[in-house]
């Protein structure tokens, strides 16, 4: 049951708990430093952890597009909007009180509490027969022919997330 | 301890700690990039809820592998519109801190 270290399976177990380590970190980086840049930094180094649970979990699919998608899009998109609406470094310091830090620990202790406890406690289901392997192409399969409407419709959604934006921002300039 | 991949609760314990840094980080930040930062913690969260039922649970193993995909999309899209709302926020009152944004009238 309990393999030793330098089994497969033990490297293995060692290489999880790294990557929970990663995440873990990255996530207390992400909420906990002053400054901005940081904190995307963090989120881009718990991003990386969660790829890798992801890979654990049998989806190496997944596990790229969450490098590519968040590592290598949402996080260099905040980077940018940092760069151009760069908060004012003098008064960061007098930004953060004791009582918004607490409040915000115990409101997020409370719910990742209560969520944790619901898991660990809740009776589950019985495991289903897998009816297919939840390989790439049994996914693009579904995806053309199971869900192609909520294919369709995300790609509608981007695009006009793509044009709002663009809106978006264009609206407050001045000059023209 | 080096067994822990195989079982659900360890994920699931994880998306809830990722989620809980998610809305202390919404709390505790005073400017709205940091926000949206928050916010992509809960959804991250949320992902992982997501593919740990599938793998362990679920008939179906693509089912939550496809809605972790779609989650992807939608906070890509969320992020470029609340980035440019933050981009038109700071051109009028040269400032992202929430607390001075107290105006109404557009």
């Amino acid at each position: 049951m309990n393999p030793s270290l330098f089994s497969p399976e033990g490297l293995a177990g060692v290489i999880f708990l790294i990557l929970i380590g990663v995440t873990m970190i990255g996530a207390i980086i992400a909420t906990c430093t002053q400054r901005l840049i940081r904190s995307v930094s963090g989120l881009a180094v718990c991003f990386v952890g969660v790829a890798g649970l992801y890979y654990f979990l049998n989806s190496p699919f997944v596990a790229m597009m969450e490098l590519l998608i968040y590592v290598g899009a949402v996080c260099v998109t905040i980077a940018f909007a940092i760069m151009l609406a760069e908060p004012d470094e003098r008064r960061l310091a007098r930004k953060i009180s004791g009582l918004s830090g607490g409040l915000a620990a115990v409101c997020g202790g409370a719910v990742s509490f209560a969520l944790a406890y619901a898991a660990v406690t809740g009776h589950w289901m019985a495991p289903a027969t897998p009816v297919n392997d939840g390989s790439l192409k049994m996914m693009g399969e579904a995806l053309l022919t199971k869900y192609s409407m909520v294919f369709e419709l995300i790609s509608i959604v981007l695009l006009v997330a793509i044009i709002g934006s663009m809106a978006l921002a264009r609206a407050g300039r001045r000059g023209n | 301890m080096l067994t822990l991949s195989t079982q659900l609760n360890t994920y699931l314990i994880i998306g809830a700690i990722l989620f809980g840094f998610g809305i202390f980080g919404m709390v505790r930040r005073p400017s709205l990039i940091g926000m949206l930062i928050a916010v992509e913690l809960v959804l991250s969260g949320a992902s992982i809820n997501f593919m740990a039922f599938n793998r362990f649970l679920a008939p179906d193993p693509t089912v939550g592998q496809i809605i972790t995909l779609f989650i992807m999309a939608i906070a890509a899209a969320e992020a470029a519109i609340s980035l440019s709302i933050v981009i038109a926020v700071y051109r009028n009152y040269k400032s992202i801190e929430v607390e001075d944004l107290v105006e109404l009238k557009g």
